[in-house]
């Protein structure tokens, strides 16, 4: 018995939970089929350009004027959702209301609608001769065909990341902190502006993040309503799809390469910027 | 300020958390509600602060009715039992929090802010910490830190709930005793809301013995402790030995165990109660009682050496309790097993008939209290 205590005190570092080489070799081995294998295969396609061919292919004029406008209306599209996907997370978690749990089961539709269905159903909507694009028409808004188009299909699209980052910390949140800001003479503004939305902020800006990233590569609900002019509606999923359709794959993997390097960026960012944020407030 | 509570009343949903009652609580006392989870103190507090709204009834803050009020104007200074402090915020920004949200015609310019905050972080011992986060203070920190944001606004009225709760023992004491001095210092109304009865008495003024929505007793906790109204507040205040009998002839009266009352009482079922330091144990019965028993355990915690009785011949809900010094401890040896005899030298009788229980000396007066030095009149 001693011996045997003694054997085990020898071998300090054995965990006490089993199964850990186990489960993280499968996880390893899954990230590298799943993801990381396609990834090396995409930069291998444009691993026959030259450097310069490379550069030509990524700064052509329209597929550079089609980052701006995926840019801009990704932009655009996640701050919309971030001041939305807030007010809906707010109200999901702070509110009774008959059919609340519809309204949230709801939430989750953009993400269980394939996205081409998504797209023609809001090019149909959004058509000058559609439900809402024949409203909008008469005070001379055309949202169908332009680069608004594009805003609305990504906003749709990403609408949950912001929800559901957010209803969690919500939901979290201690009464007791507003209260004591209450107490303390801090009207309901100052309050919400002081207390909770700093606690909120890290999970808002993250959803706010996805949501970007998604709407950097969205194709299917964007390419039905964009109408795709060049220079003007043309996004940069786009491009990479005409790419492919000419069989030009490495021109294809280069395009796809400045958005991967674009979205893996921003999230490195935003995970480092949480971090420290984080770790301030859990002194860990 | 003097607050006053009129027939304030709440319900959630189909409970009943407080039945009307009223309180009147003087300028500058510091009152302990106590009560187990779920009587309705918490409640009651935060009713007081304005955080809930009472289904009936008025508030008085100093003589004006503030019912109305909503919280933030009502100024009071609350204090949450998870300390309620902002986590993105240091120890200095938390305590500035409420003079910053001032209006700007009544807050103070930036530099007076500081002082003001930097004072109240000497008072509460923490100047060196001003600039850490919550998350890197310790559980007693955090609970000065916010006592020193409750009262920066210098508010006349001072609502804690719980404030101990969540801390170990030795911090708990310290903070206590710190409690006491600053609530000497200062003199503003303070009221707190626990569940320990030895924090309630050692810290109150008065203490409100609240039990199921309503008020059982008021009273400093040197009548609360000698002149308890019910057997709610007596069980309450400490551990009870209880011996449930009949009486008959002035004997009370349960299987082999019996007492004979000092004092004439009418026959019928009673109970007598008496506390762990109000019993004698000795080898042999008394002439006055008949209580055999048998000691399942001994600790030696504290002051005293206490010991845990199980009856022979005779039954109760609980085992009974008995203090004995560490002298006598030390003298008698006690061993898990031994059998010995109670015997009762102040109880409280409670029968049917009234809530109020009877006192009852067994030993006369002159012989129970010791010795002591006359107190010096200038000390008053």
């Amino acid at each position: 018995m001693a011996l045997a205590l003694q054997s085990l005190s020898l071998n300090p570092g054995k965990r006490v939970l089993p199964g850990f080489a186990l489960s993280l070799g499968i996880s390893l081995l899954f990230i590298s089929l799943v993801l990381l294998l396609p990834v090396t295969g995409l930069l291998m396609q444009t691993a026959g350009m030259t450097w310069q061919e490379y550069w030509s292919v990524i700064t052509d004029p329209r597929v550079v004027a089609s980052y701006k406008v995926t840019v801009y209306a990704a932009l655009i599209a996640s701050l919309f959702n971030g001041v939305v996907g807030l007010l809906l997370a707010w109200v999901l978690v702070r509110y009774e209301f008959p059919g609340k749990r519809l309204v949230d089961a709801l939430m989750d539709l953009p993400f269980a609608l394939p996205t081409a269905v998504a797209g023609i159903t809001l090019s149909a909507l959004f058509a000058t001769n559609g439900w809402y694009g024949s409203l909008l028409a008469e005070v001379g808004i055309k949202v169908a065909y332009t680069p608004l188009g594009i805003i609305v299909a990504m906003s749709f699209t990403s609408l949950p990341f912001v929800v559901r980052t957010v209803q969690p910390v919500l939901e979290d949140l201690a009464a007791e902190d507003e209260e004591a800001g209450i107490t303390m003479g801090g009207s309901d503004l100052t309050v919400f502006r002081r207390v909770v939305f700093p606690s909120l902020w890290p999970g808002l800006l993250t959803g706010i993040a996805l949501s970007f990233t998604r709407s950097l590569g969205e194709f299917g609900a964007v390419i039905f309503i964009a109408g795709n002019m060049p220079y003007i509606s043309e996004i940069t999923s786009l491009m990479i799809f005409i790419r492919l359709q000419e069989f030009d794959y490495a021109g294809a993997s280069a395009i796809a390469s400045v958005v991967l390097l674009a979205s893996l960026i921003l999230l490195f960012a935003i995970n480092i910027w949480q971090a420290h944020y984080l770790h301030r407030i859990h002194g860990r | 300020m003097s607050i006053r509570v009129e027939n304030i009343s709440k319900r959630f949903g189909g409970f009943q958390a407080l039945h009307p009652l009223s309180l009147e609580i003087p300028d500058g006392e510091l009152i302990g509600l106590l009560g187990p989870s779920g009587s309705g103190k918490t409640t009651l507090l935060r009713i007081i602060a304005g955080l809930e709204t009472a289904d009936s009834g008025q508030i008085f803050f100093h003589g004006e009715d503030v019912t109305r009020v909503h919280v933030r104007e009502r100024r009071v200074g609350f204090v949450f039992q998870h300390y309620a402090l902002f986590r993105h915020m240091t120890v200095a920004e938390n305590v500035a929090f409420g003079l910053e949200v001032m209006p700007k015609a009544e807050r103070p310019p930036a530099a007076e802010i500081r002082k003001r905050v930097a004072n109240l972080l000497e008072m509460v011992q923490l100047g060196h910490l001003a600039q850490r986060y919550p998350a890197q203070l310790s559980g007693g920190q955090k609970q000065r830190v916010a006592l020193a944001r409750a009262l920066a606004m210098q508010p006349q009225v001072l609502l804690l709930d719980e404030p101990f709760g969540a801390l170990d023992a030795k911090v708990r004491k310290d903070l206590r005793r710190w409690l006491r001095n600053l609530h000497d210092e200062l003199h503003f109304t303070s009221v707190f809301v626990t569940h320990d009865q030895e924090e309630a008495l050692e810290l109150s003024d008065k203490v409100v013995v609240m039990s199921a929505g309503r008020i059982e007793q008021m009273d400093s906790p040197p009548q609360l402790y000698a002149r308890p109204e019910s057997r709610f507040v007596f069980e309450f205040l400490g551990h009870v030995n209880v011996l449930e009998g009949e009486v008959n002839n002035s004997r009370l009266q349960q299987g082999e165990a019996w007492v004979n009352l000092p004092r004439s009482v009418a026959d019928g079922s009673a109970q007598l109660c008496l506390r762990p330091h109000e019993v004698r144990l000795q080898a042999q019965p008394d002439a006055s009682a008949n209580l055999p028993l048998q000691i399942s355990a001994v600790s030696l915690i504290g002051a005293e050496v206490r010991i845990e009785l199980e009856p022979i011949g005779w039954q109760v809900a609980e085992p009974w309790e008995v203090g004995i010094s560490h002298n006598a401890y030390n003298a008698w040896q006690p061993m898990r097993g031994d059998r010995c005899f109670a015997v009762p030298e102040l109880g409280h009788l409670f029968t049917p008939e009234q809530t109020a229980p009877q006192t009852l000396h067994w030993l006369q007066e002159a012989q129970s209290l010791p010795k002591m030095p006359p107190r010096l009149q200038q000390v008053i």
